[in-house]
């Protein structure tokens, strides 16, 4: 076969990956651990099933990473990144810069040359965004003081990480070596034979393109391919657009990183913005995962078994030194007791994108093999103690720190999230949300039609562009705090489905839907979803009971009849429900056609006697009595009460 | 031990003291129904056929409201328009409620002595509640004297407290046919006999 090796090698990946992950994850530990893992177990330190390839897989895998910085982008609002800036610029510039220096010293007196300790100062001073994300959901903790603060600090970390990619290469040239490797991640100087000047022109013009293009122009891209309704060509669409930027980035000889981090920012204002994140987060997690298992095949472990204890002994210095740092500036930006020693317990260890600039480093030549090898295993390593410095703090800390204060601290939760989520936000859900807006509940909308989006958002409403039917955007959406979705979308099947969805991972949440016939509620019904709501039936009823008043019925008159026949077609509606649980195939076969509901409908419905239900304002019975009454008083008989 | 079915009126729950927490006390207690017609017909609707069939079950009717206006909430006197169809509850073929014990259990804003003669509302309790007690006459009921909580918009919650179990007692002590005849017509109030 063509491509058998390349099938051979992808099967290794996938398999490790697979097998490797979950196993980690049961042990309580984070993906990236299980991905490292996997990456030794095929490496050559172990079983050797890939090698000489590896360089080619780390290559292409950088791309993973550009996918990240990407996706980071779009998480960073400039409104929000405003809000923040002291916490994110103040604590975050402080904690990397000091970090730097203290480990860039230890560096020099370990006969680092200058650069070189720059470098590992800079590599040492970054802390892990993907465990410190989990971690903190997991447990909880993003909305508590110090989960926050250190949320925001990786942030800022994140956002360094574009300018260190582009500084290592300048390191590495003050050894005037100047062998500046070109890889798809970073090339700050370029090939491209153009005067200076007008190089700088066309840097800036590259730039502007991205800003005014993300902000000004994309919008409407996104929107006529999301109208399609396909959603593989917007997958394609976002990555194209990525690759685009990447390579636009590199002709003109700056980072593709930084490219696609500028324009992961620019589109974080964009209503498509959830709808990109989740199209782009299945390609970047699967890419990182890459990028993570060629790592591991490339750390080696025969060197960690020639001097173990020398390099237990580093991490063991290095988490310390962190860590110190950070629980000095947790006091003096006045963190509150006990949440400062969680906040330096979640920073101190090592990031992933360690990984990314010890690489690159190598590459640039800036560290030779045996050095970049042991740095690797110094931030696998401090990774991987990292959820044991977190159950320590849990267990031995916390519980001193709050004896201490004689009481338990609470952070108060101030949680943002809307109890009412509302999927379909078109002509019926427009109805419901403004009837709930209007007695001050707060909503989070959820529409996959642009169109209403576009709309709805210049008339100020909160509303994101997404399909419901992707458990993420439901995720997304804030399910865990939401009290009850409203299903009023349109679509008859994917409704259905979200409300399987909804019952089997959130059965407290309820759910009310809107049935487009009679046939739909009685699959809700089926679902154990009874709040349903035939979505014509009331406004049809309604124009009915206007008929009826135009034939001579007074208009109270009319609003009763119309009342007992709608309280009527409850009784119809669970007769059928009935005679339908019985034999569902055959009205599935049959009843999607409308004449066939028709004629099931008015059979049930000749069954049911209406009774007579204002009999009491029928003074028929009683003047009957009393003409008795009166013709028996005539003829002289017994008086009556 | 007799039924007693409890016919509530009141428009806004939530923002009721008295009858919320006395409706919440008897909702296990046997032998005693609560039918909360706000709860159940929200649009007036009324399903009379089911309301005169939960009448013929029970022995004892309770009209249970705060005393809107000298005289019940809106959907009371709609049920009695509704409900007690001639041929039913009254006329020459109406015996269906003949021979049960019915009373008012009300609540009133103002206390026991605006309600005379020569106090602020110029009548008694009694005298404003007589449609009530005419109705149940032509429906053949026997009217007992009606259970009174006075002054509900300066009670205290310890005061609610006491006046729930007296209001538990005083059902108890009818459903238990614990009180003769000739006792429960002697009094002005039933509070008289949980004293």
């Amino acid at each position: 076969m063509y491509n058998q090796d390349f099938f051979f090698q992808a099967m290794i990946y996938l398999t490790a990956a697979v097998v490797m992950v979950p196993l980690v994850k049961k042990l309580g530990l984070g993906s990236v651990l299980g991905y490292l893992a996997a990456g030794i177990i095929i490496g050559p330190s172990a079983l050797g099933l890939v090698g000489f390839e590896n360089g080619r897989v780390m290559q292409f895998a950088e791309f993973g990473v550009i996918l990240m910085l990407f996706v980071i982008g779009l998480e960073l609002q400039p409104s929000l990144l405003w809000k923040m800036r002291r916490t994110i610029f103040g604590l975050g510039s402080l904690q990397v810069f000091i970090t730097v220096i203290v480990i860039g010293g230890i560096a020099l007196l370990l006969n680092f040359k200058i650069n070189r300790a720059v470098a590992i100062g800079l590599i040492f001073a970054l802390s892990s965004t993907a465990i410190i994300l989990q971690t903190l959901t997991e447990k909880g903790l993003l909305q508590n003081n110090a989960g926050r603060s250190a949320f925001l600090v990786t942030l800022f970390q994140d956002i360094m990480v574009v300018p260190m990619l582009a500084i290592i290469p300048l390191l590495a040239s003050f050894d005037g070596k100047s062998t500046i490797a070109g890889t798809t991640l970073n090339r700050i100087t370029t090939n491209i034979e153009l005067d200076g000047w007008l190089h700088l022109l066309f840097i800036i013009a590259v730039i502007a393109l991205i800003i005014f293009g993300g902000r000004f122009i994309s919008r409407y891209f996104f929107r006529l391919i999301a109208e399609t309704g396909m959603h593989e060509v917007f997958t394609a669409m976002a990555l194209l657009m990525i690759i685009g930027i990447a390579l636009a980035m590199h002709e003109i000889g700056l980072s593709p990183a930084l490219g696609t981090f500028l324009a992961g920012v620019v589109l974080a204002d964009n209503e498509y913005r959830h709808e990109l994140e989740t199209t782009i987060n299945p390609f970047k997690g699967l890419l990182i995962g890459l990028f993570f298992i060629s790592v591991g095949a490339s750390i080696n472990i025969a060197l960690f078994l020639q001097k173990p204890l020398m390099i237990l002994g580093f991490v063991l210095l290095l988490t310390l030194v962190k860590f110190i740092v950070l629980f000095i500036l947790a006091r003096y930006f006045r963190l509150r007791k006990g949440h400062d020693y969680l906040f330096a317990f979640l920073l101190a260890p090592s990031s992933e994108f360690a990984f990314v600039l010890i690489s690159f480093s190598k590459q640039n030549q800036l560290f030779d093999e045996p050095t970049a090898g042991l740095m690797l295993l110094m931030v696998t390593l401090s990774m991987a103690i990292s959820p044991l410095l977190l159950i320590f703090n849990e267990k031995a800390l916390s519980p001193i720190m709050t004896r201490k204060q004689n009481k338990t601290e609470f952070d108060l939760v101030e949680s943002s999230d809307n109890p009412v989520i509302i999927a379909g936000f078109g002509r019926f859900g427009l109805v419901i949300g403004r009837l709930l807006l209007a007695n001050n509940y707060k909503v989070t909308i959820i529409d996959s039609n642009p169109a209403n989006v576009e709309i709805l958002r210049k008339f100020g409403f909160k509303l994101f562009y997404g399909d419901v039917t992707r458990p993420q955007v439901i995720e997304q959406a804030g399910i865990k705090h939401a009290k009850l979705v409203i299903l009023s979308m349109a679509e008859y099947d994917e409704a259905l489905q979200v409300a399987d969805y909804l019952k089997k991972n959130y059965p407290y949440v309820k759910i009310l839907a809107r049935a487009k016939d009679i046939y739909h509620a009685f699959e809700f019904f089926k679902r154990n979803v009874n709040i349903v709501q035939q979505e014509v039936f009331d406004s049809a009823a309604g124009l009915g009971e206007k008929a009826l008043v135009q034939l001579g019925f007074s208009r109270y008159e009319a609003y009763r009849a119309t009342r007992t026949f709608k309280h009527h077609e409850k009784q119809v509606l669970l007769d059928l429900y009935a005679l339908w649980k019985e034999d569902e195939s055959r009205f599935i076969q049959e009843t999607r056609r409308f004449s066939e509901q028709l004629s099931e409908i008015l059979q049930a419905e000749k069954d049911y006697l209406i009774h007579e239900t204002d009999y009491a304002w029928n003074a028929n019975s009683i003047r009957e009595e009393a003409e008795l009454e009166k013709t028996s008083k005539k003829t002289k008989t017994k008086p009556k009460k | 031990m007799k039924k007693i079915l409890i016919i509530f009126a009141h428009p806004a729950i939530n923002k009721s003291r008295i009858h919320r927490r006395l409706t919440d006390s008897v909702k296990n207690m046997p032998g005693i129904s609560l039918n909360n017609l706000y709860e159940k017909y929200p649009d007036f609707y009324i399903d009379i056929i089911q309301e005169q069939q939960l009448l013929i079950e029970h022995d004892i009717i309770v009209w249970q409201h705060p005393f809107y206006w000298f005289s019940a909430p809106a959907i009371l006197k709609e049920w009695f328009d509704l409900v007690l169809q001639h041929g039913f509850a009254y006329g020459e073929k109406g015996h269906s409620l003949e021979g049960k014990q019915v009373l008012s259990v009300i609540s009133t804003g103002g206390n026991n002595d605006v309600y005379s003669k020569k106090g602020r509302n110029h009548y008694t309790i009694n005298e404003f509640l007589v449609p009530f007690k005419q109705s149940a006459s032509l429906c053949r009921m026997e009217y007992l004297p009606p259970y009174v909580i006075f002054g509900s918009h300066t009670i205290t919650p310890a005061e609610i407290e006491v006046q729930t179990s007296k209001y538990k007692k005083m059902l108890t002590s009818l459903r238990d046919n614990q009180w003769g005849c000739l006792l429960l017509q002697s009094v002005e109030y039933l509070n008289e006999l949980t004293n």
